[in-house]
């Protein structure tokens, strides 16, 4: 077994690598930088290709063209860049191509900051680009996490043939935490699609354009099916002390860990609270979390923005009677645990 | 019986959407045609642009893509890169790869990567129907500029070849016409330099190629060919700007 020091850039450059990540293109952008540096090197001794891009627009349709010749691709920015990627990402939803994006994300709107933030919610989560698909969103929590997710991440994107965001953050990106490194992969799902010359074989074509009437709205029905067979499969959580509590905290990401914490804190204190965490945040775990919440009375939602999951809590409790509140620090702001646990007490 | 001439096997058997008078289906019939005799149609991936040729993905007999608007080089890019045997191109027009997609043209040029760039000039913006280009002659009408464009509110066309001739990475650049029969024969032989110095693998070989659109000019076929002769090539000189000197 493999064990690193590692910071979030390069624990998840390792994890892209161990699943066979042959391409890398991306543009600098804080706080993320570290992850373009290693992939440049690591690239290189791994036989694949790196680039420096002129932009994350560029660099996205990078991956596009990498996707399309049947290779494992990824890009990883932050905030701004993965914006400016959003018309590449509808176009490998459209054309059915599997890629990794990792999104470190920072404050915004506009420039925003450089700290972590996790205002990228609604934009991963809802398609984020024109039209009507879905990107499946891993949020992780830690180094080790983000390694797993990023391997993860490529095998569900060749499994569905649909772009995956890995939503990390700021603090991800630049803490470094031990990793123990997966093992290299070594057999990889065949792609008859792929664009590699048509050598005996029939030539293959990538598209989006359905000009024909009813043609593309058939083609948004089959991706529709495949966003459900997703629904159905891919939904992955986490629950601490969920069964029975009366009181339940809904994180993601950075906001889990640090909620995690003051979870602690407060049953230390004798209070019957537990934490649910949604770490597929599209497909959302809706059923898992009514399911949890089915005894409880306060709902506290904590995000490092000014409420956009617990729109999709509110829509997991539409049926319960628990009480919902929200706490939230946008711009940058990140809570520590007794901030958290203060919040607790109050409601 | 002896077969002196046929369709390419690189093309398909249908019908293509083109106006009477488009320069599209002359330019797909010569890249087909080199791709034939080079017998690399096995090995040869295109990239399609969006504009009227965005269906060439329906028209060639080997593997296309699509590509973002402006975007196919950035996706001819990575293509290439990771199959470096292949023989890859981006077809793209005035539209595509001078306005929206300058920065991916230019960047990859820069980079010196190693496929071929048709590109289609007819001064005009054909699928959404006769808007001014960013090759838009001086005084030519559209409509976005019905009085014809002007520099001073317009600005000035962008003369591509000249752009990029001051980037080392481009190695072959030429400017052809399709107006007549010999501009023809000139950029069937300027494509087929443009793959044989993609194999030689000597960095971007580019060919910008002067196109009709009379649909979009409101000329009959016969008079784009006359306009493109007696005013688009004398605003876009047909020249050789950087020659690899490979015999065809």
């Amino acid at each position: 077994m493999r064990m690193n020091l590692l910071n979030g850039c390069e624990a998840s450059a390792e994890g892209a690598i161990s699943a066979g990540c042959k391409f890398y293109a991306g543009y600098p952008i804080t706080p993320q930088n570290r992850y373009p540096e290693y992939m440049s090197r690591r690239m290189e001794e791994v036989g694949g290709v790196f680039i420096q891009a002129e932009s994350e627009t560029s660099s996205i349709n990078m991956v596009f063209g990498a996707a399309a010749a049947g290779f494992r691709a990824m890009t990883s920015s932050s905030s701004p860049g993965i914006s400016l990627m959003q018309e590449g990402i509808s176009y490998l939803a459209g054309c059915e191509l599997p890629a990794v994006i990792v999104n470190m994300n920072r404050g915004g709107p506009g420039l925003g900051d450089v700290t972590p933030s996790q205002a990228d919610y609604f934009q991963s989560t809802r398609g984020g680009g024109h039209g009507d698909y879905r990107t499946i969103v891993l949020a992780p929590w830690s180094c080790q996490e983000i390694h797993d997710h990023t391997y993860l991440a490529f095998d569900l994107a060749d499994r569905y043939r649909n772009p995956v965001i890995v939503l990390g953050d700021g603090l991800i990106a630049q803490m470094y935490e031990t990793v123990r490194l997966k093992a290299i992969k070594k057999r990889f799902p065949k792609k008859p699609w792929a664009l590699d010359g048509c050598s005996g074989r029939k030539p293959n074509s990538l598209k989006s354009l359905f000009l024909t009437p009813g043609v593309l709205e058939a083609h948004n029905w089959k991706l529709a099916a495949k966003y459900a067979k997703i629904e159905k499969r891919e939904i992955r959580y986490e629950s601490y002390y969920c069964k029975d509590s009366k009181y339940i905290v809904v994180g993601f990401g950075t906001c889990a860990r640090i909620a995690k914490e003051a979870v602690e804190m407060a049953r230390q204190q004798g209070m019957n609270i537990g934490l649910f965490r949604p770490i597929t945040l599209w497909p959302f775990p809706y059923a898992q979390l009514a399911e949890c919440l089915k005894n409880a009375k306060k709902v506290l939602v904590v995000e490092m923005n000014l409420g956009q999951m617990v729109e999709d809590v509110k829509l997991a409790a539409k049926n319960s009677d628990a009480r919902i509140f929200f706490y939230g620090r946008p711009g940058g702001g990140v809570p520590d645990p007794d901030e958290i646990y203060r919040e607790i007490k109050k409601k | 019986m002896k077969v002196i001439y046929q369709k390419p096997e690189s093309l398909t058997d249908v019908n293509t959407i083109y106006c009477p008078g488009c320069g599209h289906g002359i330019i797909q019939k010569l890249i087909a045609e080199v791709v034939d005799e080079l017998g690399i149609r096995e090995k040869t991936i295109g990239i399609a642009p969006v504009g009227c040729a965005v269906l060439s993905y329906d028209y060639f007999n080997f593997d296309v893509s699509e590509a973002a608007h402006g975007r196919a080089p950035a996706v001819a890019t990575a293509i290439k890169r990771l199959l470096p045997s292949r023989i890859v191109f981006t077809y793209q027009g005035d539209g595509d790869l001078a306005a929206i997609g300058t920065a991916e043209i230019i960047h990859a040029a820069a980079r010196g990567e190693n496929f071929s760039v048709f590109f289609v000039n007819n001064a005009v913006y054909g699928m959404t129907k006769g808007q001014m280009a960013p090759t838009t002659l001086p005084g030519q009408k559209t409509t976005t500029t019905i009085n014809g464009r002007h520099p001073e509110t317009h600005g000035y066309p962008i003369r591509m070849c000249e752009l990029l001739s001051s980037l080392e990475g481009v190695t072959y650049l030429e400017r052809t016409t399709i107006s007549d029969i010999l501009g023809i024969v000139a950029t069937r032989r300027a494509i087929k330099k443009a793959f044989l110095w993609q194999m030689e693998n000597k960095g971007m070989s580019f060919v910008e190629i002067l196109a009709s659109c009379p649909t979009n000019w409101k000329t009959s076929p016969l008079d784009a060919m006359k306009w493109m002769k007696e005013t688009m090539e004398k605003y876009y000189p047909v020249k050789i700007f950087k020659d690899p000197g490979i015999d065809t």
